[in-house]
């Protein structure tokens, strides 16, 4: 368990004061006063690093790997010859990298505290809801604030736990595959989070085990200049199933924020993991996040991803197909309203016959906002029966908006099949005044324009997803309009 | 008992002119059928009156109930009363008729109140049987992929699903087959009564054997230029518009 016990006395309970005191909290954007119990104070060294090791009576084994990232980190160069130059903007020295709560993960809801509690009520989690929910694994801030696995997915043999927990307790399972999926040097955002990661979910589902209900995680950033750091790993054995579900809202705050989570998702023979994210950061969040899986034979792997605020999101969540007749579909929706930049993509890796991938990519650019697409489909010479079909649609409500679209997508041989198709459309102003002529509000008809954009991806959603991404479609429109 | 009054209204697009002065009164439980050549501004009559951003009222005024309503928003003036069935109807794609409708009601309803799904749905299958729409049709995009006719029908729906003070039917009857017209027309009577007032425009004497007009106002370069009752349009259909404008000339 993490962080209640005694530790020297250099690392003092520090209260932060309330960065957002006296500003607007309506809507996702809101903040309690929290006594941070471990602080490892602004900016990123050799210490930060072994404080933060400290503070999780980490393994010698992890701490290493910790500061040979921070290395990799250092050495890496900011990838602005691609990407957008704002990347430039990020202040790793006034990030504070790692802010714990203070408690213990809890068992059940009666013990989580009041305060939290709250929070989860303006994310607007229904109770019934979480009941249903097989497992919530909601983190607050750096750690799990709560966590709770039913009896019937523990049962089962599901290790159901937050990442400190998991490489503490159960290192034969996750050291294994922890960091080879996506290793340290990936790019740089991985490096970082390799040195510093905290919280996040690490799972495991046994052979031949199918979860019924998907596991659920509510991740928000709650104090000004916290970057946060998620690292998850998900393995499921053979002939598994299971789905996660990542929810994000995020309170506004005057300053950038960093978050740059590394997931990494392995399906073993047979076996089918479903990721789903639903997010809602700040419009001053750089979410910078690697997301990749290994998919093996005849296993599958599907990426939901959605993607709606955020000053700056570049997030390419990719699939090797490394055995025959895998899987990997990647269904996205980014949504980038003035002042953001959606920079989102997939990345397919064939690495085996007869593998399949799907993208389906669907972006709105509102205002100044700005959406691009990234994708990368491989399938090398010696391949044969592999498949890709990816789909890009873009939507632009204004004429400032920007989309651009990258695939990049390289097929050697012809013994596999690939399709691409791309669109770009713009809101028709006939098609509001239609809407409005029947009573909506400008900023409904406008949201119910997107919803019905994003309408058949929407539908592969669970339904409480589903509704919660209108609910934020619904904030986003009404708040870009008047 | 409500009024829709137009007075003295003009309307402009840039720079041209396109309704030149034009006036009538609509008192609920009245049917209005204007004519007119095409090109002459019906259509933007009607969108004028509906809040439609692209014209401009460069004189004159449209009153509800006595206040005007021309600084209102096009959403404010559909749920004050008013509603335009067009004449090209746009579609929505991904957007069913049953949640588009729904949103449509819901944003009629005071904050905090919710719509009873149940009786919704029961009221919005009674009105689809009226029209003999088929149910497959709920879980359509709006007017996507709907045929000339459908979408009138369609139109005619939402119409009886919001129970407007005042029908602005755009060319409802053109793309309409005969049978679809007699099922229409008879929708349209179903909802006729002494609080809603209606305003046809239209180009055949056909559709006002089925909804008899109690004035007819043949409208000409923006302007109406003659009224009277249903003999008009019969006048009308036997001697066509060349009579109109000979008379205005000599006139
Ligand atoms: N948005 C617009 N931009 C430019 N011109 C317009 C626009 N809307 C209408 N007009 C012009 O205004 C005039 C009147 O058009 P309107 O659609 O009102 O005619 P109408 O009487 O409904 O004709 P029809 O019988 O063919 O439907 C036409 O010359 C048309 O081209
Ligand atoms: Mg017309």
């Amino acid at each position: 368990m993490p962080t209640t016990d005694t530790l020297s006395n250099e690392l003092e309970p520090v209260t932060i004061e309330n960065p957002v005191a006296g500003i607007d909290q309506t809507k996702g954007d809101f903040q309690y006063d929290v006594t941070y119990e471990f602080d490892a104070g602004t900016g990123l060294t050799e210490k930060t690093v072994d404080y933060i090791s400290a503070v999780k009576k980490e393994a010698p084994w992890i701490r290493e790997f910790r500061q040979n990232a921070l290395k990799v980190f250092r050495a890496k160069p900011m990838p602005t010859h691609w990407a957008t130059k704002d990347l430039e903007n990020i202040n790793f020295d006034k990030i504070r990298y790692y802010l714990a709560s203070g408690q213990k993960p809890k068992r059940t809801w009666d013990e989580v505290p009041d305060d939290i509690k709250r929070t989860f009520e303006r994310l607007g989690i229904p109770e019934q809801e979480r009941k249903y929910l097989a497992g919530v694994e909601a983190q607050f801030d750096s750690e799990a604030a709560y966590s709770n696995i039913k009896d019937i997915v523990a049962k089962q043999g599901v290790i159901f736990v937050n990442s400190t927990e998991g490489l503490r307790e159960h290192p034969e399972i996750f050291r294994k595959f922890f960091g080879k999926v996506i290793p340290t040097g990936d790019n740089k955002f991985s490096a970082l989070n390799s040195a510093v990661f905290s919280g996040g979910s690490f799972i495991y589902v046994p052979p031949g085990v199918k979860v019924a209900q998907p596991l659920q995680a509510y991740f928000r950033i709650n104090a000004e200049n916290f970057g946060q750091f998620e690292r998850t790993l998900i393995i499921a054995d053979e002939g598994s199933e299971v789905t996660y579900m990542e929810g994000c809202t995020a309170p506004k705050f005057s300053t950038s924020t960093l978050h740059s989570a590394v997931v990494e998702l392995v399906a073993l023979k047979g076996a089918k993991i479903q990721y789903i994210t639903v997010q809602n950061w700040a419009n001053n969040v750089f979410n910078l996040v690697t997301k990749r899986g290994v998919a093996h034979e005849e296993a599958e792997i599907k990426w939901i991803d959605c993607n709606i605020g955020s000053r700056l999101t570049m997030k390419y969540p990719g699939v090797v197909l490394k055995g025959r007749k895998a899987r990997g579909e990647v269904i996205s929706i980014a949504l980038a309203n003035d002042g953001q930049h959606q920079d989102t993509g997939a990345k397919m890796i064939h690495a085996a016959d007869e593998t399949t991938s799907n993208i389906v990519a669907k972006s709105i650019s509102v205002g100044q906002g700005r959406s691009t697409y990234r994708g990368v489909v491989h399938i090398p010479k010696h391949l044969k029966g592999c498949k890709n079909n990816t789909e890009c649609d873009a939507l632009l409500i204004n004429t400032n908006s920007r989309t651009d679209t990258y695939p990049a997508i390289t097929v050697r041989g012809d013994r596999n099949y690939v399709q691409h198709e791309a669109s770009v459309s713009k809101v028709n102003e006939e098609m509001i005044f239609y809407m409005q002529q029947r009573g909506l509000t400008e900023g409904q008809a406008m949201s119910l324009a997107v919803n019905g954009f994003v309408n058949d991806l929407a539908r592969q959603f669970p339904m409480e997803y589903s509704v919660e991404l209108k609910r934020l479609i619904d904030l986003e429109m009404e708040g870009s309009v008047g | 008992m409500s009024s829709l009054v137009i007075q003295d209204l003009h309307v402009a697009i840039g720079e041209k002119e396109i309704v030149k002065g034009l006036s009538l009164t609509i008192n609920s439980g009245e049917v209005h059928a204007i004519m007119g050549p095409n090109g002459t501004g019906k259509s933007t009559l009607a969108k004028v009156i509906a809040g439609h951003p692209d014209y401009t009222v460069t004189g004159g005024d449209v009153l509800l109930d006595g206040a005007s309503i021309l600084e209102k928003e096009a959403d404010e003036r559909a749920r004050a009363g008013i509603f335009l069935a067009f004449q090209y109807p746009s579609e929505i794609p991904g957007v069913s008729i049953a949640n588009f409708l729904r949103a449509a009601q819901q944003a009629r309803m005071a904050e905090g109140e919710e719509l009873d799904a149940s009786a919704y749905y029961k009221r919005l299958y009674a009105k689809m049987d009226m029209l003999k729409i088929d149910r497959k049709f709920t879980s359509r995009s709006v007017n996507e992929g709907f045929s000339g006719g459908e979408k009138k029908r369609c139109e005619i729906l939402q119409m009886a699903m919001l129970e407007p003070k005042f029908a602005l039917m755009d060319e409802t009857d053109s793309g309409l087959d005969i049978d679809a017209l007699r099922i229409v027309s008879e929708g349209v009577n179903t909802l006729k009564g002494p609080n809603l007032g209606v305003l046809m425009i239209t180009h055949y004497q056909r559709l006002l054997n089925y909804i008899v007009p109690d004035f007819v106002h043949v409208m000409y370069d923006g302007r109406i230029v003659k009224s009277g009752d249903k003999s008009l349009a019969l006048e009308l259909e036997s001697k066509g518009y060349d009579w109109v404008k000979k008379e205005l000339v000599t006139a």
